[in-house]
């Protein structure tokens, strides 16, 4: 509970009441990326599948909810003066004369907002089916979920006509009337995304704490003797990494909401590994390590960026590394470290003998939520 | 689409089209070369490889631009040691590598992706701030311009049969090597069976290290040999990275015939689907082909019968 408090009051008050509104919005993307983050640790610190192709979910959720604002922002009155009014510029661009028939259902915002989960998630259960069940695992599922990467990239990048492009999907304006560009939108946005994240956390803590949270634990650690239980390890994978697709694709649209445009290179390769490092940052078995390790990588990105270009990529492939030979648990790793190397001091100042750890009643190594 | 030519047409479109793909096939076969004996053999990810690709490029460049400043005369003669430059070069990197960072993470696949990511990462920002942002070309010798015309329909490169000729070469040096040397036996034998390996007296850290560098070696010569028919630019290494694991991964990692044979394949059938479809989506679709055999076998066309106990 304390963990949730304490990023509640980051979130809710620190950061809108520190941060000036161009910030907060910088803040806002991150966490979209933590929606993705949060469901990695589902995916990977849980049930230990690494899937490098997170973008593509997000790119989908993100592509749903674009194609529903340029719809809107592409009504025949502001588009009199191209020579087909009422359809997407790009489409102008390229000659096309309507709209295409994958296009026409995202006029309206109940579908829209259903495919923003539900494309993701059928994606997801697509893949993970023909993979899980053959029993794909490690690294040529790594492999292949980059491969999907980019091809999403790709066929994206190579219809301009029907997807934006490379250029992606621009100029997006009003959200059902409600314009989406004003520093009061981008508030409400703001603290809509904190809200969304921390009920994603709740969920995710609640899916854990029962019969699911054992499962999944389980099959990251003794697969072959969870099947040989005769539990399903196939199909709860399938469900993880559904329900990771899912939480990507949710991600997806409120970046879109909250930047205003979505393009092919959120959704290829680079991105895709970049959102497992936050999630490795974070540490990849801790919810909460999740959004911090996103909101930490992302600060020193923006901050490296502005100041110092070159340096940036060096840094970033230094962090890869270090994360994974010097700290492997992450942020959170460290903070479990810290804690206790702190307890047996507590313990002496209060008079009390401690209890080493791994005896019943004392705090497990490891899975903290 | 296909109906709109003529046989005639469709002949030299094929046979070009056909040479392509097999220029195609010797790219992919040079980069697959490397990494199946890294991957395949050793089970490291290795996504730094295209870097290492681009190593020996940039390496070729920097011989090229040597000599034009100071031995003009050797101008004609100096790509064929550019070329064992590059190999060298790239293996002691390979080596350093090996050394400082992939020895500790080999029980752990999943990190050493994420870790030769980082790697990658630092790499092009090298190859960025040394040699620019912008892509170089070393100077070709005369011998390698210019094409072959045995029929007035079909243009063949010369650059491209000398890749070719190179990767055919090379393939068969890595075979010999792999199969008929003292040092490939060690080699494969460590990979079967680590632990009496190491007890008949190999010593297999050693061995480790030198089949890192030799995968890294032969990713230095694929990248002398692209000099040949495209720029280098810092993130040349990164274009190719994940059609390679491809083309390793479904020609079943631990069989240099499947590698063989799947490069040829995906070359091809991309090669011919390109022009059919119009650039990107020949790749698409041929990507979507591979995942998809990927997923119905997914130990690929020639999955070795090793036992990993």
């Amino acid at each position: 509970m304390t963990n949730l408090a304490l990023l509640a009051l980051v979130l809710l008050v620190v950061l809108p009441v520190g941060l000036p509104i161009f910030r907060l919005n910088m803040v806002a993307k991150y966490l979209t990326y933590a929606f993705v983050a949060l469901g990695l640790v589902m995916l990977w610190g849980k049930a230990g599948v690494l899937s490098l192709g997170q973008g593509v979910f997000f790119g989908l959720g993100g592509y749903c909810m674009a194609m529903f604002l340029k719809l809107e922002a592409s009504d025949p009155v502001s588009t009199k003066i191209q020579s087909t009014p009422g359809i997407p510029d790009f489409m102008d661009w390229n000659q096309i004369t309507h709209l295409p028939a994958f296009w026409v259902p995202f006029k309206s915002l109940p579908f829209s907002l259903f495919a923003v989960i539900a494309v993701p998630t059928l994606a997801a259960f697509v893949v993970g089916l023909a993979m899980f069940k053959r029993r794909v695992g490690g690294v040529y599922f790594a492999v292949i979920t980059q491969a999907l990467a980019l091809i999403l990239s790709l066929a994206i990048d190579s219809r301009q006509g029907y997807t934006g492009g490379r250029n992606g999907i621009t100029d997006l304006k009003t959200l059902w009337g409600w314009d989406i560009r004003t520093h009061h939108a981008q508030y409400i946005l703001y603290f809509v995304t904190c809200v969304l994240l921390l009920a994603a956390i709740l969920f995710s803590q609640w899916l854990l704490s029962g019969k699911t949270g054992k499962m999944l634990l389980a099959m990251r650690d003794r697969e072959d003797r969870v099947r040989f239980s005769g539990y399903d390890v196939s199909m709860f994978k399938v469900a993880t990494f559904c329900f990771a697709a899912a939480l990507s694709g949710l991600g997806g649209a409120l970046f879109v909401l909250q930047v205003g445009f979505i393009s092919p290179s959120l959704v290829g390769i680079v991105p895709s590994i970049e959102m497992v490092i936050f999630c490795a940052v974070g540490g990849r078995t801790s919810l909460y390590g999740a959004i911090y390790g996103t909101l930490l990588v992302n600060t020193g990105k923006s901050l490296f960026s502005e100041n110092f270009p070159q340096l940036w990529l060096f840094a970033m492939g230094g962090l890869f590394i270090a994360v994974v030979v010097l700290f492997p648990d992450g942020l959170a790793g460290l903070f479990e470290l810290g804690r206790k190397k702190l307890k047996p001091w507590m313990e002496k100042t209060r008079n009390k003998p401690s209890l080493p750890v791994g005896l019943p009643g004392t705090v497990a190594k490891g899975d903290q939520p | 689409m296909i109906f709109a030519y003529s046989p005639a047409e469709l002949w030299s479109i094929f046979v070009m089209q056909g040479f392509a793909g097999l220029s195609l096939f010797s790219v992919l076969l040079l980069m697959a070369l490397g990494l199946a004996i890294i991957f395949g053999q050793m089970g490291v990810v290795n996504l730094a490889h295209g870097e290492f690709m681009a190593l020996g490029a940039y390496t070729v460049y920097l011989c090229s631009t040597l000599v034009a400043n100071h031995a003009p005369k050797l101008q004609p003669y100096y790509f064929v040691i550019a070329i064992i430059v590059a190999f060298l070069v790239a293996a002691l990197a390979g080596l350093l590598v090996e050394w400082s960072l992939i020895r500790f993470l080999y029980k752990r696949p999943l990190d050493t992706l994420l870790a030769t990511w980082g790697l990658s990462l630092i790499m092009q920002q090298s190859f960025r701030s040394i040699f620019g942002a912008r892509e170089v070309t070393p100077t070709l010798p005369e011998w390698l311009m210019g094409s072959f015309k045995p029929t007035p329909n079909i243009d063949i490169p010369i650059n491209g049969v000398f890749v070719m000729g190179l990767t055919l070469l090379l393939a068969f040096g890595v075979w010999l090597f792999m199969y008929r040397s003292r040092i490939g036996l060690q080699m494969r034998a460590t990979v079967q069976n680590r632990t009496m390996s190491g007890a008949v007296g190999i010593n297999t850290k050693l061995v480790d290290r030198f089949t890192f560098s030799l995968g890294c070696g032969i990713a230095g010569v694929a990248g002398a040999a692209f000099t040949t028919i495209g720029s280098t630019g810092p993130d040349s290494g990164s274009r190719y990275i994940v059609d390679t694991f491809l083309v390793v991964v479904f020609g079943g990692a631990s069989s240099l015939l499947g590698t063989i044979a799947s490069a040829f394949g995906i070359a091809q059938g991309q090669s011919i689907l390109e022009f059919f479809l119009e650039g990107t989506a020949g790749k698409v679709a041929i990507l979507l082909t591979i995942v998809i055999v990927l997923m119905i076998r997914p130990k690929g066309l020639f999955p070795g019968k090793i036992r990993t106990a």
